[in-house]
């Protein structure tokens, strides 16, 4: 490190400045101006702040008392939190799954990593097009297979009662469905990787004390990936809140009725379509605090800890 | 035969048969919707509903026609080639060149430096997208491909200077010393020596930065208006809002035609996209 080559520190300046000029401009200044703006009023998109004496003197908490009547919101942070709990539990739960029965396979496991990983290199925008035709109401993929092995029923007439997947009572269960599907291949192979640096030793040891498989699983493997499955879990926690471009595809403008907004769309909804650009700077403030709050937390939850 | 016996040692005892069925169940969940959509493609839309999971009666390329028609798909491509690509470069040239400087010199404010790069890997884009729009606006580059392409190489830099940091440190540099006696300069050892190292690990980010970057709709709805300007994510985006009777069968071949670049991309290069993708998190 104290070599001769690095001893002059002109170069340095060089080597730092494209980069951190670029995130300085794109990442750090909007970042602070987005908080700035957040505690003013705002109107379109691209202009200033309204200046504080036409926007009523007192304006600087105006945007964040709106959070707390904005029933919207409320819908928004509630299915928010509903998605960290559906990744958290399904997405890294069917992950570590496959991952234990993957590691338990003798044959085709690189088969089945790339296979699982498939969907998270498919563009969102896609995505919702093609769940959008699995949830079609007439045809669609998931009504008709649910028809044919006899879950759905027919009326009198013989016509076949569809399930509407988009209504009130299913929208959020159709949400919810592609995002954590997209999404199980990657902890997947961030788990089976972490498996695979298990020493075998240990099972053998066990073995010989007379473990069974559940009890190997419980009692071995899962202390021993532990840090893995911590780092699982906060990049589900955080991920759930980044969430934005298959809800938007599938459920634009929240429908039905409000329902299926999450912090991030209604953010660009307020943004983009009402003009409530003060507004939307402060639900995006909101998401950044979510954040920094989810992943405290399971630090706090989950301290790493060495075995 | 090492292996097997090691496997074998390890096995749970429930029957690799079940094992195997339970995988290929999700590898299904996941293959399926694909090969449906790719064979619905193929159907006029009145045969899409009428039979979903028919062979189509008359398989033909219309709805590709169609599609080819209505919107200006090539163009699309074109943009989001231009788009990703130069999002790539960027990226990996800006982040290389800072991420050596970061991983070779010692210098005051390193530390914060450091925690400055990963805070904003945590940073969600909507946090910064406001202000963002202001500077793309003053610069007048809405509608313009590029008015994309700087944020996303702004908010892509942190992930590739955090994996390249990483790499360039695990590597002894012996060769740099070795260089520096022989008379190269700093820059001449990071351009002859350094950049060829590392180029595993600059593949790895290239490939994820491009697919993101293609993959991208937020940043895209944000700046991209005019349809001309539209990169194929937005155009996609743009299918499923047009007003009207929706065209199942044209929607299939679009969403064919999205995917297949990508699918190739991925044959042809997956060992390197999933250690790409997960590398910034395997190492935490």
């Amino acid at each position: 490190m104290d070599s001769m080559i690095y001893k002059r520190k002109w170069p340095l300046v060089i080597f730092l400045i494209p980069a951190f000029a670029l995130m300085t401009v794109f990442i750090f200044y909007p970042f602070l101006m987005n908080i700035l703006n957040s505690f003013q009023k705002v109107g379109s998109l691209g202009t200033g702040p309204v200046p504080v004496n036409e926007a009523g003197d007192m304006f600087w908490t105006g945007n964040y008392e709106k959070l707390f009547t904005d029933k919207t919101m409320g819908v928004a942070v509630r299915n928010t939190l509903l998605m960290m709990c559906a990744t958290v539990i399904f997405q890294v739960g069917i992950a570590l799954l496959l991952a234990l029965l993957v590691d338990s396979i003798r044959k085709g496991a690189q088969t089945y990593r790339t296979i699982y990983f498939f969907p998270i290199v498919i563009s969102a925008s896609a995505l919702g097009l093609l769940f959008n035709m699995v949830f079609l109401y007439d045809g669609g993929m998931l009504n008709e297979f649910l028809l044919r092995i006899g879950v759905i029923g027919r009326d009198e007439l013989g016509n076949p009662q569809w399930i509407d997947w988009k209504d009130r009572s299913h929208a959020f269960f159709t949400m919810i469905v592609p995002v954590v599907w997209q999404y199980v291949g990657f902890y997947f192979v961030i788990l089976a990787t972490g498996l695979n640096n298990v020493e075998t030793d240990i099972y053998e040891a066990a073995a010989i004390d007379g473990a069974n498989g559940l009890q190997r699983i419980r009692f071995i493997t899962l202390p021993l990936i532990r840090n893995t499955l911590i780092t699982c879990l906060t990049l589900a926690l955080i991920g759930a809140l980044k969430v934005f471009d298959l809800p938007w595809q599938m459920f634009p403008k929240g429908i039905p009725l409000n329902s299926t907004y999450l912090t991030g769309t209604y953010m660009y909804q307020q943004t983009f379509a009402m003009q409530n650009v003060g507004y939307g700077a402060t639900i995006a403030v909101v998401i950044a605090l979510m954040g920094v709050a989810v992943s405290q937390l399971s630090n706090l939850i989950f301290r790493p800890r060495d075995i | 035969m090492e292996l097997t016996l090691y496997k074998r040692k390890k096995r749970f005892p429930v029957g690799q048969t079940v094992m195997h069925l339970c995988l290929i169940l999700w590898a299904l969940t996941t293959i399926f919707p694909f090969i449906w959509v790719a064979v619905s493609s193929l159907k006029p839309s009145a045969e899409i509903v009428a039979s979903p999971f028919g062979i189509p009666a008359h398989a033909s390329a219309q709805n590709y026609l169609n599609a080819l028609n209505r919107f200006n798909i090539p163009k699309a491509y074109l943009n989001s080639l231009i788009l990703s690509g130069s999002v790539t470069i960027v990226v990996i040239l800006f982040g290389s060149l800072a991420a050596y400087g970061i991983a070779r010199y010692r210098f005051k404010g390193k530390s914060l430096l450091n925690m400055l790069l990963v805070a904003s890997m945590m940073f969600p884009a909507f946090s910064v997208i406001i202000p963002v729009f202001r500077i793309i606006r003053n610069l007048n580059l809405i509608d313009n491909i590029f008015g994309v392409a700087l944020p996303q190489m702004g908010g892509n830099l942190s992930f590739a200077m955090i994996v390249l940091i990483g790499y360039i440190r695990s590597m002894s540099n012996e060769i740099e010393e070795a260089a520096f006696i022989e008379g190269c300069n700093v820059f001449q050892i990071f351009f002859r020596v350094v950049v060829p190292l590392i180029r595993p690990a600059l593949a790895t980010v290239s490939i994820f930065t491009f697919v993101w970057s293609y993959n991208d709709l937020f940043t895209q709805l944000f700046f991209l208006r005019n349809p001309q300007s539209f990169a194929i994510t937005r155009l996609l985006n743009e299918f499923s809002v047009s007003q009207g009777v929706p065209d199942y069968g044209l929607l299939a071949a679009a969403i064919v035609m999205v995917v297949l670049p990508v699918l190739l991309v991925y044959v042809f290069l997956q060992k390197n996209i999933i250690k790409g993708m997960t590398a910034g998190a395997v190492k935490g």
